[in-house]
């Protein structure tokens, strides 16, 4: 029943930095292909940081949510509401951004995080919900309905000032997904990221052996918050406008959708998803966007029976495949 | 005292919808273990069927609903046997991801077929109209669809004590694995449940289909609501879920009616609050470690 196959990257190979290589050589070249879609790519970047965050909490630490958008939202509107009311400086909005998402995650996973299934399920929806109706119902300082617009920015570390063509957008995400996926290797492949899997694989065992198992999936939710909440940061800064679906249930759902698809036993498979989900949307919803229902139920149901691992999967099952068809 | 009888009745009428609607996936969950996102399919599916009877080919709802509810559980069967059962021994989120695209092509379908727009399921004359209660008149539907809900549940709950199915059903839900060795043929079984399951769903829909609107995207829209339900109630007690939809039902009617500003928050509030102080769920049993 324990699916161990996520148990593996030795510390070793962290040194190595061949993937994080590998998102800028591909965030770049998707640029210098496609420079009229910054603004899509940006947000390609934006939603591969927060599944990430999906990717540490649910892929690691098997923490089963769907209301990560809460944290994300959170983000969002901390950092917008520091850039109208303090400063427009954007690299202390992004720590604000994560610092509130780490908060909201911390102080809900008290609550979550000693029940399991349906029930933890079902709490993370409602800690979403509860946020908000609490942002639509503050309309003073949220803006309610209709959400923050006009978000002042002023220059990345007082030299790059967004352009509209989005280009310092761009590089700004990618450097911030760069970034985040650097070190959440490292945490992945840390004492603390092996025992998150176990505590994923078996609880029952995890604590038997003497682990802090609450502790421990206290604090892998609260860095996932913060990192959501750095996602919610960037986005409010890089298109200036924060609404309601920031905290919707849609969000969640899609980031765990596009986790399922790049594969959820990686932090890879977000990377992977995220550019897989939204240019498949893309193509589908500019023709009929209940068509796009279609093909993403169907891709679901497809990666759940035969794909277990996702697109990251894919070559390992291409090579079984090939391996066994001699015999 | 108007204004509780009013709130009672609206309350209690809107709880007997969510029952019928959630007691299929509390059985699910109670004895396959699955999360099924797609429930609230069955319910839409019973809904446009019965629409599609009565309109298309002119029958009367009295025997357009039944047939529908028919329908809908056959229809069930293949879905159970041939996609989720699949997918009983795999991790919660997995099963969640799976019904959630079984969810979502029904919703496509239904789209690609009929449309984005509401759809009404018109009741006869008998069943619409006011009836006055002294202090003032209620609608009769909403009455009938009171008194439906009660019906049922004492139907199931006696079905579930008294029959050979229930006998089964309850030995498979305490221990599978003991179950089927002493002969009881749990595919069978689940498939079984799976389709009451279904049945009353669609049964709930068309009842309900005042308060919750037919459309294509009812299965997505109002799943948290069937969800937060079984979740209360605990999975798997009929007795719980039947609470626990009183209860939500009742507090959420009783919310619109007084505090309109804070309706949506005081459903999730009230989950939140159940589900921290009893994570099991009102009647639910403590898990095993």
């Amino acid at each position: 029943m324990a699916d161990l196959t996520a148990v593996q990257p030795p510390l070793a190979r962290t040194r190595w930095l061949g993937p994080e290589l590998a998102v800028v050589v591909a965030g770049v070249t998707a640029a210098l292909l496609f420079p009229d879609d910054l603004g899509f790519i940006t947000r390609i970047n934006i939603l591969a940081i927060f599944t990430l965050s999906l990717a540490l909490v649910i892929g690691q630490a098997g923490i089963a949510t769907l209301g990560q958008a809460a944290m994300f939202g959170a983000g969002s509107y901390s950092a917008a509401l520091w850039a109208i009311h303090i400063t427009p400086e954007p690299l202390s909005g992004v720590l604000i951004g994560a610092l509130v998402g780490a908060s909201v995650a911390a102080a809900s996973g008290v609550l979550m995080l000693r029940t399991r299934g349906l029930t933890l399920l079902m709490l993370s929806v409602a800690v979403a919900q509860v946020l908000l109706e609490t942002a639509n119902k503050a309309g003073s300082v949220t803006g309610g309905d209709d959400g923050l617009a006009d978000i002042p920015v002023s220059p990345i570390l007082g030299v790059f000032a967004f352009d509209f063509r989005g280009q310092v957008g761009f590089g700004y995400t990618l450097a911030a997904l760069v970034l985040v996926y650097f070190c959440l290797r490292r945490v992945v492949a840390s004492p603390f990221g092996l025992t998150c899997r176990g505590i994923r694989a078996d609880q029952v065992r995890m604590r038997a052996v003497g682990a802090p198992v609450f502790r421990h999936l206290l604090s892998v939710y609260t860095l996932g918050g913060a990192v959501a909440g750095i996602a919610g940061a960037l986005s409010a800064q890089t298109t200036q406008v924060v609404g309601l679906n920031s905290l919707g249930f849609e969000l969640s759902a899609e980031g765990l959708v596009m986790l399922t698809i790049g594969g959820v036993g990686h932090l890879a498979g977000a990377l992977l998803g995220v550019p897989a989900f939204m240019i498949i949307r893309h193509v589908a919803a500019s023709i009929n966007p209940y068509h796009w229902l279609l093909v993403i139920g169907l891709l679901l149901i497809v990666t759940i029976l035969f794909l277990p691992q996702g697109l990251y999967g894919l070559p390992e099952k291409g090579r079984a495949m090939v391996r066994r068809r001699p015999k | 005292m108007t204004l509780f009888a009013s709130i009672m009745i609206d309350g209690i009428a809107y709880a007997m919808i969510l029952f019928m609607i959630a007691v299929g996936l509390s059985i699910a969950l109670g004895l396959m273990h699955v999360v099924n996102m797609a429930h609230g399919a069955f319910a839409m599916l019973g809904g446009f069927t019965a629409v599609l009877l009565m309109q298309r080919a002119g029958w009367r709802y009295e025997f357009a609903v039944p047939v529908a509810v028919l329908l809908t559980a056959l229809a069930s069967v293949p879905v159970e046997r041939y996609l989720i059962s699949r997918v009983y021994r795999r991790p919660e989120l997995d099963q969640a991801l799976l019904t959630i695209g079984v969810a979502f092509v029904a919703i496509a379908l239904v789209n690609l077929w009929l449309g984005a727009s509401f759809v009404s399921i018109a009741p006869p004359p008998w069943l619409s109209g006011p009836v006055d209660l002294g202090f003032r008149s209620f609608p009769r539907h909403r009455l009938a669809v009171i008194l439906l809900g009660f019906v049922v549940s004492a139907a199931l709950w006696i079905f579930i004590e008294r029959s050979r199915f229930g006998v089964r059903l309850r030995a498979a839900v305490d221990n599978a694995g003991i179950a089927q060795t002493v002969g009881i043929n749990t595919a069978r079984l689940y498939s079984a449940a799976f389709a009451i399951g279904a049945g009353l769903a669609a049964l709930g829909g068309i009842a309900g289909a005042e308060l919750l609107p037919m459309e294509a995207n009812y299965p997505v829209k109002y799943l948290v609501l069937f969800l937060a339900v079984v979740a209360v109630g605990g999975q798997g007690t009929l007795f719980g879920t039947f609470l626990a939809a009183i209860l939500l039902g009742v507090i959420d009617t009783a919310a619109k009616y007084l505090l309109p500003d804070i309706a949506s928050i005081s459903f999730y509030l009230t989950m939140l609050v159940v589900l921290a102080l009893r994570p099991q769920g009102l009647f639910g049993r403590k898990e095993a470690a």
